[in-house]
């Protein structure tokens, strides 16, 4: 496995990040660095914190206090699509998709590609479809780019959210429980996708319950408790039973 | 960023579906069409004036002077909302075209003087440049039905409010300024532009009436941008998965406020194509046309709770309920029986479908 380039510059650097609705504090003091090509899992219970980490990095909201660094320059993203024009991707946890809408339609949502005729530009449909089938194939995902996303499994849906991130140069995919819906097979193939990432130098920021998961494919983890960062530790130095522990508080820090 | 391909992908488990089981075959759209259809045959038995040309021509034009409001409404039923301020739109905007033109044609109102001159026998009015007047009037109704669009929208996609209670508020307002701005008395397109007026809005064209060429045109027109356009795109994935949309890029904002304008500018062009069959502008013509529109759209196959719909099906269910109502008044039934019946089928268009998609 690669370690990370602990003297390259960070793709993301957090200092100091806080987060409070109204009287509720949900992030006190993370600093987080990832670096190209890592693979850091995030590990929590509920209401630890990490889905709002996670949305202040997205660009759903804005941090109460601290800095966002974005290869080395400091970022305010005021909308996801701020976030997204820097090079975050991010596959959210509902997946964010038009169900009423095809696969391939789903994937380009927001940057659909145009054919211009005069002064007028129409939807590319062809281009369209046989980029978002190259995705899929990629994905090993048996999705049929026509097909509407509310006649699909959850694995199906899953690739479309996936492919979605692969559409432009990302250098730092966000994945909100990507494996929580779908099964065994399509798990492998998610987890062998991290990798072709992190091959490629992306940073991919994995959001897990599953244990399995986190071990197989991360370099690093970082545990978060009450809205604070209890741990951050490369995955080698530690294991399923200490994790498990941080998480739940039995173990106070590492 | 390609990846290698291990190997072309294989649709073991995926089966493409049957071509009855998706598109237009799949909808509801289909279903009522095939239903229409059906009546049309029964029409035929029951009445041998049904297929005449006369009474196809008066089909024809009575369905197009609620179809073209249904397209507008159509956008904003795909987008997941409502526009309850059609039939208002209508009267008024109609009312702002011929006070305009009637106004532009009297010499000595303000602005006349550009427009109109007297004849030498200082009777007849005369137009300076023929057909400039009419352009006037309608750009003036029409730009009415804009501002009017604007704010809904404004209200709905930027202040977050209801589109039910928004456009259920600009119903009133957009019909108590119609009976101030006329006083409760009605309009009239007069001048010398009037005939054109008329022409365009209540002539013929090669056996065709000219709001049904409209109506063909402006549908091609809005299949071509729902389905080949990234603003119909975004119509669509609104109404689908409207927090989705925004998370994507979407300009939800701009999209809804669109929809909206489209729908108010519909209304408009469909009001003032109206006061010119009429012949006038009453100030309670079009009163709660909302519902005949809205039902029209929904019996095509729109749904109201978004995502779904289309022109083909907006002018279906327009067809239906003029067919309808045609066919009570050829076979004799008392035209109470209208109303009834066009509330069932409402309902039975939107129970057959979720028979269908429980079924299949």
């Amino acid at each position: 496995m690669v370690t990370a380039a602990a003297d390259g510059q960070p793709v993301l650097e957090l200092t100091d990040i806080g987060k409070e609705f109204g009287a509720i504090r949900a992030l006190r003091g993370v600093d987080l660095q990832i670096f190209p090509g890592e693979v850091v899992g995030l590990m929590g219970d509920n209401g630890a914190g990490k889905s709002t980490l996670v949305k202040i990095i997205a660009g759903n909201f804005l941090p109460s206090h601290g800095e966002i660094r974005f290869e080395g320059k400091t970022v305010h993203f005021h909308r996801p699509v701020d976030a997204r024009a820097v090079g975050i991707e991010v596959v959210y946890q509902d997946l964010a998709l038009a169900d009423n809408l095809t696969a391939a339609a789903n994937v380009f949502l927001g940057r659909e590609l145009k054919r211009s005729f005069g002064p007028f530009s129409f939807l590319d449909h062809k281009a369209m479809a046989a980029r978002a089938l190259e995705l899929f194939s990629e994905l090993r995902s048996e999705t049929r780019p026509h097909h509407l996303v509310k006649q699909m499994s959850g694995g199906q849906r899953q690739a479309v959210a996936i492919a979605r991130t692969r559409l432009s140069k990302a250098k730092l995919v966000l994945m909100d429980e990507p494996t929580a819906a779908i099964s065994v097979r399509q798990v492998e193939q998610v987890l062998s996708l991290i990798h072709r990432l992190k091959e490629q130098g992306v940073a991919v920021m994995l959001i897990s319950h599953r244990m399995p998961d986190v071990f197989a494919v991360c370099d690093r983890v970082v545990v978060m408790r009450r809205g604070e960062k209890k741990a951050n530790k490369p995955i080698r130095d530690t294991s399923p039973e200490e994790v498990t522990a941080l998480i739940t508080g039995a173990k106070e820090a590492a | 960023m390609a990846l290698p391909m291990e190997s072309p992908i294989s649709f073991a488990n995926v089966g493409q579906a049957r071509w009855w089981q998706r598109g237009i075959f799949a909808s509801q759209t289909g279903y009522v069409a095939l239903a229409l259809l059906m009546l049309l045959v029964a029409m035929h038995f029951a009445s041998p004036y049904f297929f005449t040309e006369g009474n196809m021509q008066n089909v024809a034009k009575n369905f197009s002077f609620v179809a073209i409001a249904t397209l507008g409404v159509t956008f904003v039923i795909i987008t997941g909302g409502i526009d309850l301020s059609v039939g208002s739109m209508m009267c008024f905007s109609a009312m702002i075209t011929s006070m305009v033109m009637s106004g532009l044609s009297t010499p000595g109102m303000p602005g006349a003087s550009l427009f109109v001159h007297m004849a030498v026998d200082g009777r007849t009015v005369v137009a300076n440049v023929p057909g400039l007047i009419l352009f006037v009037a309608v750009a003036a109704g029409l730009a009415t039905a804009l501002i009017v669009g604007l704010f809904n929208g404004f209200c709905i996609a930027v202040l977050g409010l209801s589109s039910f209670v928004t456009t259920l508020g600009m119903l009133s307002i957009v019909r108590g300024l119609g009976y101030v701005v006329s006083n409760g008395r009605g309009s009239f397109p007069g001048g010398p532009d009037a005939d054109y007026f008329y022409a365009l809005t209540s002539g013929d064209v090669l056996g065709m009436p000219a709001p049904f060429i409209y109506l063909v045109i402006l549908a091609l027109a809005m299949a071509i941008v729902l389905h080949h356009t990234t603003f119909g795109r975004h119509v669509f994935a609104l109404g689908g998965n409207e927090k989705a949309a925004e998370l994507t890029g979407v300009p939800v904002v701009r999209v809804k406020i669109e929809v909206y304008v489209i729908c108010a500018l519909a209304a408009g062009l469909q009001g003032i194509i109206i006061s010119g069959w009429l012949g006038s502008a009453p100030a309670n013509m079009a009163t709660s046309y909302e519902l005949n529109v809205i039902a029209a759209a929904v019996i095509g196959g729109a749904n109201l709770a978004g995502g779904v719909g289309g022109p083909l099906g907006a002018i279906i269910g327009c067809v239906l309920l003029e067919v309808i109502r045609n066919g009570l008044v050829l076979a004799q039934v008392s035209s109470y029986w209208q109303q009834t019946l066009v509330g069932v089928i409402i309902i039975l268009a939107v129970l057959v479908d979720r028979i269908r998609s429980r079924m299949l």
